[in-house]
């Protein structure tokens, strides 16, 4: 088992390492660059002036070197004739109090150029915003797609049956633009007159959630994610309940409701643990793009303002967000289902 | 003219559809009439389900093909006073109404939702083949052999599933990506992929005859050697090597990135299917039959292993076009890559969602019939999926 641990902690490891690497080599392309020497030393600026500008911040050393003093495994750039390292240089008032190696390591994430600020204070803010938001979703998503697909697969091709699965496969053909759009248009719009819930989610930021701004965004996440849940649970619970101790069970004269409760749920819900821990990935999917419709100042919103206006720090912050939230979880299933499951046991 | 109420409306958009209603009239009596005949397809007309998702597909398959017809303005074609119309106002020189109503720029919110079938249903089941050939190229050998290629395609596949797919497509679909080149190089290593299946597979069938052989292997080489380069080459850009004249298949640079980022994150996870399908089949009786008559690796992995697995691969490329039509969407929804007067449903989404409180129809429109062809495919896999299972 603990060999089974130490492996995947280092395929992890080795994962991270890679993907942020890629992401590194994506966001650093030299028209990237060119286009940040633009936007912070004038759009007027020549292509001398533009290799200039590279130059002395750093941005012309070798690639690898770049990455790994962005990483805090190399000294980091200090312009030449001083010892002062660029990006620490704030922190420290002398030249010689600053530390030599200044990545994210170190805690030091780089500044973000829309924001105006450090990376890792703006990311924690908005992080916290969006955690709120998964809170909900998770909370309403999970009850509700578990409660679907048992009541679905309890009696398999019954009238609740049909009805429950074709509403899961409906909500799972629906992807997150598409339901928003016309949740915004029945609930919030001139058109049906409804006005239940507000369109928009823009002053969660500043005033904090209220039920009238959050309804339709978790609703609309949740909704997307149910469907694939609530089928995986209903296939789930339709196998245990043709299992040989369901029917024992049943013969006994245990009645039905009990033998739900009692002998199916718990095997069935092995699997669909799994798939909602995997369903976390897709949730960060779901969020950038309800952000983005509610304008819903959270981490998905960052990330699209950031990949719009080409601030590199913040991105690769936002990416290193994104890729560890989606390790992790997929770590934490392997372990999960192993836990879970008595009869897969790694030796 | 007066304004077309609710029920006109309905009439009128029905009347529209008339090659389409046509079409599938037509498919659906030729294929009840051949059911016994038609194998898994033919059995599909046994499931109620698997024909309401036929139905949905082929009728915007059909609205792709005849979209000239169904149309009743150019997608770009803004008529003055009917910005933001609603539904079945009737154009001020009386010639005919816009439907749906009018957009943020005056334009025919129906004949753009018409419109946009097309771009739908020509890069969605394509780029889903291309990713399917990727994946099964990769994806057998991986199983078949394990090991190190194991470890490594696997490896490599599980570091493209971490990504988020939104995190992908803002990495890959930039302005400045497309300066450098990058996604004409990917598909220049991608689109190698089916090239390569094709000529294995014929390879592996007809070894033993090899003049049947070498003339299929010219003709595969020269047709398809001759659209991948057409394919991947642009004048003007980075991969240039046909002249503009010979250049007969010209993909826009932004439409080429958008269809190789779809396949790049649709292949991993072929990828990993036909690695699971391939490590399960190659334990089967007929492949030790087939290694036993000393059949190569590779007729043994396209000949034995691939027809076997054809049922859950089928299943899961109609889900996969579906998935990729939900990509397309997000790709228009964010407004990358495609123009955004491009009349494709993610983009009139995303042009319309800001006056979305107000005027709803711009909208609504393309989300209910993205969400329609999405249904249909997911319906007509999961008939399949039972059809298959019924063997």
């Amino acid at each position: 088992m603990l060999l089974f641990l130490l492996r995947r902690v280092l395929i992890v490891l080795l994962s991270a390492f890679c993907l942020t690497l890629i992401v590194f080599l994506l966001t650093n392309l030299s028209p990237n660059l060119e286009k940040l020497a633009k936007s912070e030393a004038g759009t007027r600026i020549t292509d001398r002036e533009v290799a200039v500008w590279l130059e002395q911040h750093g941005h012309a050393r070798p690639l690898l070197v770049r990455y790994a003093s962005w990483l805090g495994l190399a000294p980091a750039w200090a312009p030449p004739g001083r010892h002062l390292p660029g990006q620490c240089a704030a922190a420290a008032e002398d030249d010689a109090d600053a530390p030599r190696y200044c990545g994210i390591l170190q805690g030091n994430w780089g500044t973000s150029t829309v924001f105006r600020g450090d990376v890792a204070t703006i990311l924690g803010v908005r992080l916290a915003l969006t955690g709120n938001l998964m809170l909900w979703v998770m909370l309403v998503m999970v009850p509700s797609a578990l409660l679907v697909g048992v009541l679905a697969g309890m009696r398999e091709g019954s009238v609740t049956d049909r009805t429950l699965s074709s509403f899961s496969i409906v909500t799972s053909a629906t992807p997150e633009y598409v339901s928003g759009v016309i949740l915004i248009a029945v609930f919030a719009s001139s058109m049906t007159g409804l006005k239940w819930f507000s369109g928009t989610a823009g002053s969660v930021a500043d005033k904090g959630p209220s039920f009238d701004t959050m309804v339709l965004p978790v609703t609309t996440i949740a909704l997307y994610g149910m469907g694939y849940v609530a089928r995986m649970t209903r296939a789930s619970m339709a196998e245990v309940m043709t299992q040989q101790y369901i029917r024992t069970a049943r013969l006994k004269g245990v009645s039905f409701r009990n033998v739900v409760l009692k002998h199916a749920l718990r095997n069935a819900l092995i699997a669909p643990f799994t798939v909602i821990m995997l369903q976390f990935p897709w949730l960060l999917n779901g969020v950038v793009i309800v952000e983005t419709l509610f304008n819903y100042k959270g981490f998905g919103w960052t990330l699209v303002e950031a990949a719009g206006a080409n601030d590199i720090d913040l991105m690769l912050g936002c990416s290193v967000v994104a890729v560890v939230v989606v390790l992790v979880t997929q770590l934490l299933s392997d372990l999960g289902y192993v836990l879970l499951n008595p009869r897969i046991r790694v030796h | 003219m007066d304004p077309l109420g609710t029920g006109a409306i309905i009439l009128t958009i029905l009347g529209r559809f008339w090659p389409v209603w046509i079409g599938i009239a037509a498919i659906f009596a030729l294929s009840f009439r051949f059911k016994r005949r038609l194998g898994l397809y033919g059995r599909l007309f046994d499931s109620p389900v698997a024909m309401a998702g036929l139905a949905l597909v082929l009728f915007w398959a059909f609205t792709a093909i005849f979209t000239d017809a169904i149309a009743t303005y150019g997608t770009l074609e803004q008529v003055s006073q009917m910005k933001n119309k609603p539904p079945g106002t009737p154009t001020p020189d009386g010639t005919g109404w816009f439907l749906l109503g009018g957009d943020h720029l005056a334009r025919d919110v129906f004949s753009r939702m018409v419109a946009g079938s097309r771009i739908v249903i020509i890069i969605a089941p394509f780029s889903t083949a291309v990713a399917f050939m990727v994946g099964i190229t990769l994806g057998l050998p991986a199983g078949y052999y394990g090991g190190r290629l194991d470890t490594f395609l696997s490896f490599a596949a599980n570091l493209i599933l971490a990504f988020p797919v939104i995190l992908l497509f803002y990495l890959l679909v930039t302005p400045e990506i497309a300066d450098t080149g990058l996604p004409q190089y990917l598909a220049l290593v991608l689109f190698l992929f089916p090239i390569l299946f094709l000529s294995v597979f014929v390879n592996a069938r007809y070894r033993v005859t090899p003049g049947v052989r070498n003339w299929a292997l010219l003709a595969i080489g020269v047709f398809c050697g001759y659209v991948y380069i057409s394919l991947v080459s642009e004048p003007g850009t980075a991969i240039a090597i046909l002249p503009a004249a010979l250049d007969a298949i010209s993909v826009p640079t932004n439409i080429l990135i958008v269809f190789v980022s779809v396949v790049f994150v649709n292949s991993p996870t072929v990828f990993r299917i036909v690695r699971g399908l391939t490590l399960d089949i190659k334990t089967r009786d007929y492949v030790a039959a087939a290694k036993t008559r000393g059949e190569g690796l590779w007729y043994i992995m396209l000949w034995e292993i691939l027809p076997n697995a054809r049922g859950p691969l089928i299943v899961d490329f109609c889900l996969r076009v579906g998935y990729t039509t939900i990509l397309l969407g997000t790709l228009g929804f964010f407004g990358l890559g495609l123009s955004p007067e491009s009349p494709d449903w993610g983009s009139t989404i995303n042009s319309g969602r800001r006056l979305l409180t107000i005027v709803p129809f711009p909208a609504i429109v393309p989300a209910v019939a993205l969400m329609s062809l999405v249904l249909g495919l997911n319906l007509l896999a999961d008939g399949l999926r039972e059809e298959s299972l019924k063997d």
